[in-house]
Formats: C-alpha cells, structure tokens, sequence
C-alpha cells in the first residue's frame, strides 16, 4: 500500500459521484482481501483511516474543496458511508475472524475473559407462584370468553351465606369456620360483616348489575377460621367462575371444566365428575383430574387412586337465582340456567410447583421465591 | 361410616358385581368409598367379605346405613331390594291399662311409638349381632342396647330402650322447665332450658329428645321390662339441644338431618325382635302417636311436577344414541322410592316423594337424582355458544404496569397475612383511618383487618434477615382496610419494601440499597401514569415510622399518594432490624385515577446536541430542586432536562468545604430547527453560571466550563 495520487473528482452529479464511490470501495476491497496478519490490519487502517495522512481524509478534503456547495453534503454522506464500509472491512478481516473462516487454530488470545464466570445478572423480582397461577387460570376462561369480576373481602352475611341459598344454621356460619369483624352481634344477620369464606358472593354481585347472557370469572382473596398447617391456611385463594345463559346445561359445564383442566395440566389429562353437595349449585359435582404425577397410574401424590380432586361446580339452584330476581328480573329459572365453579388456587400452584408447605406461600421467603424467577 | 358389603349383599341377594365394582359405582354416585378394606375370613373360611369406609354427604341422611346404601346399589344396578324384616312375635294381650303417651309440644315432636316387652333377659347379645359388631368394631354393651345400635346401623333410625319399672305413670313429651337437671347415660348431669325437648315421665325428664336417654331408666343387668321408643323429632330442635350441650351422638347426628317419619314402626318392630330372641314376650300392640301436622311436612309432601324437557334443559346432551327417555327417568326414580302419580301432562311427571328423603323438594332435586343415578360421567362434555365481549378489570392494564415495572426492576412480589396486631393497626394507619378489628381473631397478633401493608412487608424484612438472606427487595400488591364495624372501606394498596446491597457480583461491587433507590423506583412507577403534578415533599408529622430525614411524602396533582424512606430508628429496633431498611407504601385507588401514560413522540433532531458541564460549590442548605428550578425559569427552550451528573462531599474538607457539596450539573442544548451558535450556546452557559451563583454557588477552581 505505497502512497498513491489523489483521484480527481471532476463531475458532481449522481452517476459521477457513483462511479467515483465505486472505485474507492473497490481498491478498499482488494486491499482488505489481501490482509493476513494483525500486522496487515494496522497497516490498512493506517492506510485508509490515518488521522492526519489517512487516504480517506485525503481524498475527502481534495474532493469536498473542489466541489459546488450544493453536492457537499451528498459527497460528506457518501464518504461516511465508505468508512463505515472500510470499518466493516476491518472487523470481517480481524485475524480470528479470519482464522476461523480458514479453519485454523486461533491461538492464545492476550485479551480473552473467562467466559465461564458467572454473568452479572442484573436481578429481576421473581413472580408469586400464586398470582402467577392465578393469571394463568383467569386468562384460560378469558380465552373462553369469561370477563374478569372481583369482589369486596369483607363481606356481608346476605351475600356470602343467604344469597347463596345456605339456610340459617348452616355449620359454615358458626365463627368456628368464619372470621367475623367484632361488635355484629346486635345486627340482623344479615347485615353482619364477616371476611368471606369463597368469592361466590361475587356471583351474586354480578348477577345483580347485569341482566343474563353473563360469563366471568372471579379471582380472589378468601379467609377460614383455620387452624395453619401444612395443606391448610386461615388465607387462601379461589378462582370462581359463572356462566348463565338460556341454554346452559350440566355438559356445557363438564365441556368446559375438561376443556380448562387440559389447558391448565397438559391435553392428555382427564376429568371425571361425581356427585357433591354445595347450597348453591344443582346438581352439584367434585371434579376429579387424573394424576398430573403418574398418568393416572397410581402414586403417593394421589393415594394411589390415580386421581385428584380439585374442585366444586354444579349447576346454579333456581333458589340463587330467586335471590338475584329481586334485583334482576331476567334471571327466571324457567328460562335461563347456569352453572358455576370454583378452585383453590393454592393447591393447584402447590401442585404445579411441588411446594409441600402452604406457609411458604405467604412467607415472604426470598429463598422460595427467588425459585420462581 | 364403616358399612359390611355382606350386609349390604343381604338385602340384594342378586346383586352380582364384585366389592372393589360396587364401592367404584356407588363413589361416582355420589355415595363415597374412601376406603375398602378385605376383611379376614372366619375360622371355618367362610368371607366377611369387605369394609367400606364411607362419607356421606351431610344431606343424604338416608344413606348413612346399611338398607339406605343397598337402595342406592340396587337403583344403580336395576337388581330387587328385599324389604326389611318387620315380623314381630305374636304380641300378648293385655288387661291392664296401657301405659299413656302425652305430646305435650307437637311443634317439636312428630310421631312418638311405644311398645313395651315383658320378662326380658338381659345379655350379651347374639351371634347375628355380635358377629358384625365384631366386623364393624363396634362395642357390644347388652342385647338390648345392641339392638337399638344395630337397627341404627341397619336401617338408619335412631331408637330408645327404657327400663320400665323406673317409669312413673305416662310418658309424656313435653319442653325441659328452665333450670330442669338430668341425669344422662354418659354420667354427666345436665342442665337443661326450655328449648331442651326430653321424654318424661308424671315426674321427672326421662332423655334428652333425639340426643340421649337419661342415667335412671337405663337398662341394667336387673332390667326386666323395657318400653321400646322411635320416634320422630324436628331436625332443628334436636340440632340446638345437641349444640348446646356438646353432645354429638349417633341419633343426634341423624335426627338433626331430618328422619324417616315412616320408620319408626318399623325399627321399633326390628329392635323388639332382637330383643325378644333372648326371651320375654311382647305386651299388646304399638302405641303410636301422630301429630298430623308433622305428617303433612313429612309423609304427605305435596307431589312434585317434573316437566321432562326441563331434565334435559338442565342436563343436556349423554353419551348415548339415546337421550334420557321417559322411561329411564321413571325407572331411577322409583328405584329410589318415588312413586309416580296420574300426570294430566304427558310431558310431564307427578312424582309423590319418598319419606326418608326430606332433602328432595323441587323438580331440581329430581334432576339431581336423575344425573346421579344415570352417572355424571355419562354426560357428554360440551361447550356452550356464546356471543358476548370479555371486559377486563376496569385497573387491570396499570396493574399489569405496576407489576411488570417492579418485577423488571428486581423486587420480588409477594402475598401475605390480612391481619396485622393492634399496636401494628395504630402506627401504620394512615392519618384520619381507623383500622377494624375482628370478632374471632386467629391470634392476637391477628387482631385487626391490616390497615397498612407495611406491617406485613416489616415482617417479611424480618423474616429474610433473621434467615441469613442479606439482600432483599419485595413488593406486595393488596387489599388494606380502613373504618369501623359497621363500615369497613377497601383499597388497594402497593408496599415496596428493601433491604441490603444491590448488584453485588464477581465483577462489580456491592453497592447498599439507599434512599435514593427507593425513591428511584417510585419515580418509575409514576413515570408510566400521566398526571400534571409530582413533587416529593418532606413527611413532617405523617409517617412517624419512617425516619424524618430520609423519607419524602409523594404528592401527585396536589394529592398525597403516600410515603417512602428509611425506617425510623426506633421502628428498626422495636423489630430487631441489623441494618437499615427502606420501605413505601402507594394508595393504588388513587394512582390507578390517572390514566397510563400514552407516549407522545417527540422528533428526533437532526442538529448537533452541545454538552456543557458546570461544577458548584453548593452549602448544604440548596437544594436539587431550587437550582433546578432556577435553571429552568431561564426559560431557554433549546435546554434539555438537566442532569446532576455528580454529588461530591469531603469528609475532611479538604477539596469542598464541609457543610457544602460539590455539584456537577450537565446541561445539554439542542434546537429541532437549527444548529446552534458557538455565541448563543456561551450566553446560555454564562446565564446558567449567573444563576447558580445566585443560589450561593461558588465555581470551582480550574473547572471552568468548557468553552
């Protein structure tokens, strides 16, 4: 690479300065083409890029004084343009670069990383293994067209308990399964504030701002004067769900909790339903998957039955739907039906996740949470 | 309840399905096997066959014996149901007066049967009960106790044996007086009230109604004649006397739940035979007391209709070719004991109830038994068609930002207790809140509806410390409660809390999590809402649990969104912190009024930027926010946001004075419409340099800005 003439730049106009460009990009890459050593590459950077004799400066200042204000700028972008190129060039041309394209051993490398060392990891927050599993179950019934409702905590006796068709003396009202908020002892019972057992009273809330057809699915908070151990916490979660229209039917709802339960466990799960017993639904149902763990086969997980219980639905009892008309007229049970589910999400993350104490949960833990990230 | 598959097999003798079949079938008919166990066979090899351990529903009183079982088994199967054994030994007439029933409260107690045996012998009971006693565990007592426990187990109805010499006079069933004593069978004394139904005598309480027979007329190795009661109580009389009296036993456990109004003749006939087997004779025929209007509640519902298109309106489609025929339906029902009536309709069922299942009501309880008996899982899975729109939670687009911006930025969520103590309630309500406690609080540390998430996020804090993790940060998104007993308001609330040091790698140094972090993070946040205002302010009373000096009150268009800094020092301690912990606490009803913010894009220029920095000498008294609002209120348009590129204090004052800080500020000019003049850009520095000296600032030596 001797020091050679500058080029003439005598015509400004596209074709010229394409022509022109085009030579200067050619010699660029015949001389990059012939680069071998690092040696090789200092000398055409030097060549090409020096800063006070580099043939680019030159060239660019010859051609830019002699030329027409009104191409300077075109030629000042054109000359960018060939020195990223001849860059380019540089890096392609790198001795590993070009050893490895030639197959060669690259050799030592003075300024090589332990590249096994851990990377800085810039920390991200883990997700709660219960919200998680809690946006993962409402958003398989908003793909089924369930719109998302949530509720109050704190509840009132009428819709957690008397909307819900559960009779006066019902076990679950004693404060022996309910946490109640103090001082309601001279209330009507109805109006007796208590931290809700289940998001059904959601149902109920939802039923009396909208006229039917109705699809939602309620994530929530709900509380039980329980004593905590492994599988059972005071605190706990559910995902509700309800759907009533004038023809829903008792295979709809096994239609769509098999549909559910494929998406959330893997297609090749299996549902069976058999009877239960709920004040708000009937008929009423438990539905049992096959194990997730062993196929259905028989392990611990599932006492060897093959299959676990996982959650309560059944068809709304026209007896809810007669609370609901006082407000909502369209709920006749005549002529609309409905069903409704609900799920501990606790024990579905549980499972999912292999955690075998529920406290964790609700720990605050880093050491468990930070599992999830 | 444990249940003898060879008892059940003796009321369906052709019942040919093997045990493990049968307990299958009945589970998924809701009638649940938890358990099936093999039972040793007998010496001479003949099978016990199996033990179910069973759980009935609360509803399904019916089926928490032997005979109610087989009726399920023999519906399920289409295979005959032998009646129970009523045959009675030929009853001795009598010429004395028979003894006299009174029921004397006719709300409480439907039906009240008497029969009464003569020259009984008192002993161990024989084989036909022993012998499944012994399978089923149960402890034997005598023959005549036995025989009440076993027609229990038989059939479901619960019975009493009195010693009839300790009888005085008629039998009467009346209301306990206020303050009444009884004596009963367990040995206890009890107190009784006016709402206590017992059987009595002219004299005295006899047993409690429905829950359990009295000490007095207990039979004994002595007794001689027995009078043999089955009755009908009302379930709700029988459930508030067992209640309070803490007494659960096996006929309270039934009574309560509703009883066979029919059935009292029946078992009474079955106990009497056992009894009779050891000798004694029967004396006359059946006393039998019926108050009509309890028949008409129970034995003599009206009939219901079951329209057959509402059976598959509500059940839809099976598995089959065949829908649910007419026939079908009939043939489950009467399997049940239903009977069918003349229908007007033939669309139409009249179905006239069985008296041992008071849980049957409506035409949907119909239904319900239709499915159950055809199998749930016979029903064809299906998903409706629907033509309506998903409409998401009105805060759920900046939830998810808030979300996403915490967890991007490394803090880690979590869920924790609703409850906090009543001395968490008091520190950490916010300014004008009260907090709600609760009636039955889980512990006293869980006295109150948490108020705040802040004790929560301390807790969790805490919690990592004290278990060797160093480096925390966490976020919590819930619901706080504020008001009073009657009124309880719910927010959603967001708390960050952190602790420790941040980017600590092989690479980089630790650096400790400061207030500047918190804050930092908070202006994240805010940084995705739109909104007019933000100012951090100083906490001045508010907050008492954050330390004075290094928390901000976060004031968004004039309204206060919440409070962020370092823990107080007595806080820190109270809780046993080692090292300092940040924390804030966002009202997220407030902050979710504002919009997201949608980004308004601004042009990039295409004119050079130009960088000038300045270095200050600051007293500590100036603040960030004066000098940059002096520097805005030049007013030059081509400035961009200003930077604090640098904040240098000496501790020995030896390069800045102490009490004063050094500052770089870097300013940065660039127009959208041309590039900017040398001249212009030095007037703007020279203007910026004029304003910080205004504030105090002295400009350091040989740090001139750069010309």
């Amino acid at each position: 690479m001797s020091q050679e003439t500058i080029p003439q730049l005598t015509a400004f106009d596209v074709a010229a300065l394409d022509r022109s460009f085009g030579e200067l990009l050619r010699s660029v890459q015949q001389e990059a083409a012939r680069m071998v050593s690092a040696d090789d590459r200092e000398k055409f950077r030097l060549y090409w890029l020096g800063r006070k004799q580099g043939r680019l400066k030159s060239i660019g200042e010859a051609w830019l004084k002699t030329a027409p204000v009104e191409a300077k700028k075109a030629i000042g972008q054109r000359f960018n343009q060939l020195k990223e190129q001849i860059e380019q060039a540089l890096d392609a041309g790198s001795p590993s670069v070009a050893a490895r394209a030639a197959g060669r051993s690259a050799g030592p490398i003075s300024d090589a990383l332990d590249i096994t060392l851990p990377g800085i990891r810039p920390g991200l927050g883990a997700e709660h293994p219960l919200i998680k599993t809690l946006h993962e179950v409402v958003g398989i019934f908003e793909r089924m067209g369930y719109s998302v409702g949530i509720g109050p905590e704190v509840e009132t006796d009428y819709y957690n308990f008397e909307s819900l068709n559960f009779p006066p003396n019902h076990p679950a009202r004693d404060t022996q399964d309910t946490l109640v908020v103090a001082g309601q002892e001279k209330k009507p019972l109805r109006e007796r504030l208590l931290l809700r057992t289940h998001t059904s009273p959601v149902q109920i809330r939802t039923m009396e701002q909208q006229p039917p057809p109705l699809r939602i699915v309620i994530p929530g908070k709900v509380h039980r004067n329980d004593a905590a151990d492994a599988t059972h916490s005071p605190i706990f979660h559910q995902v509700e769900g309800l759907c009533v229209d004038t023809n829903i039917t008792f295979s709809d709802l096994k239609g769509t909790l098999d549909h559910a339960m494929k998406e959330l466990f893997g297609s090749s799960v299996k549902t069976r339903f058999f009877p239960s017993f709920f004040p708000f639904t009937e008929p009423s149902a438990d539905v049992q998957i096959s194990c997730i763990f062993c196929s259905g086969k028989g392990c611990r997980k599932c006492k060897h039955s093959g299959w676990i219980e996982l959650l309560g639905c059944g068809m709304v009892d026209p007896a809810v739907f007669g609370f609901v008309r006082e407000k909502q007229s369209a709920y006749d049970p005549k002529k609309i039906s409905g069903f409704a589910f609900g799920m501990g999400i606790d024990r579905i993350a549980m499972m999912k996740y292999g955690i075998s104490d529920i406290g964790l949960l609700y720990s605050g833990d880093m050491r468990f949470l930070e599992q999830f990230a | 309840m444990r249940i003898l598959s060879q008892w059940l097999r003796a009321y369906m003798p052709t019942l040919a399905v093997s045990d493990r079949q049968l307990a299958d079938d009945l589970t998924l008919r809701g009638i649940a096997v938890e358990g099936v166990f093999d039972l040793p066979a007998s010496d001479l090899g003949a099978t016990h066959g199996s033990l179910f351990d069973m759980d009935i529903t609360t509803n399904r009183v019916d089926a928490m014996n032997h005979y109610g079982i087989a009726r399920e088994a023999a519906a399920i199967y289409n295979v005959p149901l032998l009646p129970l054994d009523e045959s009675l030994p030929q009853a001795k007439p009598t010429s004395a007066p028979r003894i006299a029933i009174r029921i004397e409260a006719p709300d409480l107690c439907g039906r009240f049967t008497a029969r009464v045996l003569r020259k009984v012998t008192i002993a161990p009971s024989a084989a036909e009960v022993a012998g499944r006693f012994a399978l089923l565990e149960q402890k034997q007592i005598s023959n005549a106790v036995d025989a009440t426990n076993f027609v229990v187990q038989a059939m479901g109805h619960p019975t009493h044996a009195f010693d009839l010499d300790k009888v005085e006079g008629a039998i009467v069933v009346r209301r306990a007086r206020d303050g009444e004593r009884l004596k009963l069978l367990d040995g206890t004394e009890r107190t009784l009230v006016a709402d206590d139904l017992v059987v009595a005598d002219e004299r005295k309480a006899l047993a409690l109604a429905g829950v359990m027979g009295g000490w007095e007329t207990m039979i004994t190795p002595e007794t001689k004649n027995i009078l043999v009661e089955a009755a009908w109580f009302d379930p709700a009389s029988v459930r508030r006397s067992s209640r309070r009296h803490g007494l659960h036993t096996d006929a309270s456990h039934r009574f309560e739940r509703g009883a066979d109004f029919a059935a009292p003749p029946i078992a009474s006939a079955m106990v009497c035979r056992l009894i009779l087997a050891a000798g004694g004779e029967l004396e006359g025929e059946m006393l039998d007391v019926i108050v009509p209007e309890q028949a008409a509640r129970t034995l003599h519902r009206p009939v219901v209709q079951l329209a057959l298109h509402d059976v598959t309106r509500i059940l839809g489609r099976t598995e089959e070719a065949h829908p649910l025929d007419a026939a079908t339906i009939e043939r489950y029902l009467t399997a049940l004991g239903c009977r069918m009536k003349k229908s007007s309709d033939a669309g139409t069922l009249s179905v006239e109830l069985p008296s041992w299942r008071l849980d049957l009501e409506r035409d949907i309880d119909l239904i319900e038994e239709i499915a159950r008996l055809h199998g749930y899982n016979r029903f064809a899975n299906t998903l409706p068609a629907f033509s309506g729109s998903v409409v998401e939670l009105p805060h759920a687009s900046q939830e998810r930002t808030v979300r996403r911006k915490l967890l991007a930025a490394g803090y880690t969520e979590t869920v924790f207790s609703t409850f906090c103590s009543a001395d968490d309630a008091a520190t950490f309500a916010p300014q004008g809140h009260s907090s709600v406690p609760l009636g039955n609080p889980l512990s006293e540390e869980a006295g109150h509806l948490r108020p705040s998430l802040l004790p929560g996020m301390l807790a969790m804090l805490a919690h990592n410390l004290n278990h060797g993790v160093d480096n925390v940060r966490l976020f919590e998104m819930g619901t706080v409660f504020h008001g009073n007993t009657d009124r309880v308001q719910e927010r959603p609330s967001l708390a960050i809390g952190a602790t420790g040091n941040i980017l600590a790698s092989a690479h980089t140094a630790a650096r400790g999590y400061s207030f500047y972090d918190i804050k930092g993070i908070v202006e994240e946040l805010l940084a995705g809402f739109s909104f007019a205002s933000l100012a951090f302010a100083p906490i001045e009373n508010a907050a008492a649990w954050l330390h004075p000096g290094r928390a901000a009150r976060i004031v968004l268009d004039g309204h206060t969104l919440g409070y962020f800094g370092q823990l107080a020092e007595a806080e820190s301690t109270q809780r046993k912190l080692k090292q300092p912990v940040f924390v804030g606490e966002l009202d997220l009803a407030l902050l979710f009024r504002h919009v997201l913010r949608l980004p308004a894009i601004q042009p990039l220029s295409r004119f050079p930027a130009v960088t000038r920095d300045f270095s200050f000498i600051f007293s500590d008294a100036v603040r960030w926010e004066q000098i940059a609002a002096s520097l805005t209120a030049l007013g030059i348009t081509a400035m961009r946001p200003l930077e604090a590129l640098e904040i240098f204090r000496d501790a020995k004052g030896k390069t800045v004075p102490q009490g004063s800080y050094s500052l770089l500020v870097r300013t940065v000019f660039q127009s959208q419409e041309r590039t900017l003049r040398d001249e212009e850009i030095q007037g703007w520095a020279e203007q910026v340099m004029a304003a910080l000296a205004q504030l105090g600032g002295v400009l350091r030596d040989g740090a001139t800005a750069p010309g």
